[in-house]
């Protein structure tokens, strides 16, 4: 498949370069040059340098023909505008978007958007951890 | 009726001030800490700090029963998420918003984000409309002294005899809302210095048209 990734921080170059890996072709945008450094020199994909809210720029990536959209800039309403335009003008069947803030990231996700909420996972788990370990204190007291 | 502006820049502020004097209840969301402080010694608790499109700051600031929402932060994404939200989370009937890049109006007509208020595209209409009534009785627009006179805008807007150039006035009760310069329209921002020649938009509360003229043609 085709993906076109936004946002070449920690998490878009990573997601890039392991579907790449994987075999699929990957084109990554982000506004900042030096972000290409994350992909590596061997990464296979397109690189494009520009704002991911202008047209010409999602154009410029493929996102016409593209299977799958991954939002993943460090903005969340940056994010949320452009996969609802993946989805509602260019018709991309698979859109994934980076939320951070956990109430925008189910509000949205309730509007039919895949969301993926690195904070709501960060409290999930500690607060599992935490219970985990509340519920073995418990026992060892009983 | 209850408003809820989320964004107290020149615009928001402005709109603030109009809709209080015209007997509404306001509250303006602020995000950047000293434009807030700025504000809320001017508006006090109608003045709220946070980041206008966190659902939570919205809530506080009473967006469930406000009657219109009004987004005019410089973000063009903001602006979109925030109509969005208003409409979608709280039920707000009624959404403005402003977009700040004219290439984004796509953007915001695409996601049902409506109606909108474009600087950009309104100072082109009246371009475009030079010379035609519709003109008439709309934004002041003035021109900026010439040197050996002025161009008469025409169409029966009030052209203003000239302003001497520099900074577009700051008169109470008047907003300067872009400037044309050889034929490109520019929203008018802090830094904006008039230069002869110049036309520019101004939205002047009712009264203000004379003060405002003067102003303008301070020699």
């Amino acid at each position: 498949m085709f993906v076109v990734v936004v946002g070449c921080g920690r998490v878009g170059a990573r997601v890039a370069r392991d579907l790449a890996e994987d075999g699929h072709d990957v084109n990554v945008i982000d506004q900042n040059a030096e972000a290409l450094q994350r992909l590596g020199s061997d990464f296979p994909g397109e690189f494009v340098q520009g704002v991911a809210l202008e047209t010409t720029v999602l154009e410029a990536a493929g996102i016409k023909r593209a299977d799958a959209f991954v939002a993943a800039t460090n903005g969340d309403n940056t994010n949320l505008v452009i996969a609802q335009l993946a989805r509602d003008r260019y018709l991309v069947d698979c859109v994934i978007v980076r939320v951070l803030d956990p109430a925008r990231a189910k509000f949205y996700e309730e509007k039919g958007l895949v969301t993926v909420c690195p904070t709501r996972s960060a409290i999930d788990r500690m607060s599992q951890a935490l219970r985990a370990f509340a519920t073995g204190d418990e026992e060892q007291a009983a | 009726m209850y408003a809820v502006i989320v964004g107290g820049g020149k615009v928001g502020a402005n709109l603030g001030r109009a809709l209080l004097r015209m007997g509404h209840e306001v509250s303006i969301v602020e995000a950047r800490p000293q434009r807030y402080a700025t504000l809320e010694s001017e508006f006090e608790h109608m003045a709220r700090h946070g980041d206008g499109t966190e659902i939570f700051v919205l809530d506080a600031a009473g967006m469930a029963r406000a009657d219109v929402c009004i987004a005019v932060t410089g973000d063009d994404e903001d602006n979109i998420i925030i109509g969005q939200v208003a409409r979608d989370h709280f039920g707000v009937e009624n959404v403005v918003a402003r977009v700040n890049d004219p290439r984004n109006q796509q953007h915001f007509d695409l996601l049902g984000v409506a109606p909108t208020v474009c600087a950009t595209e309104s100072i082109l209409s009246l371009i475009e409309h030079e010379g035609a009534p519709a003109l008439a009785g709309a934004p002041v627009l003035a021109e900026a002294r010439e040197p050996g006179g002025h161009r008469d805008p025409g169409g029966g807007g009030q052209p203003g005899r000239g302003h001497p150039g520099g900074r577009p006035p700051d008169a109470p009760g008047t907003l300067v809302i872009s400037v044309l310069r050889n034929r490109v329209g520019r929203v008018a921002a802090p830094d904006t210095v008039l230069g002869a020649g110049d036309q520019v938009v101004v939205i002047a509360e009712p009264g203000q048209d004379s003060a405002l003229m003067e102003l303008f043609a301070s020699e």
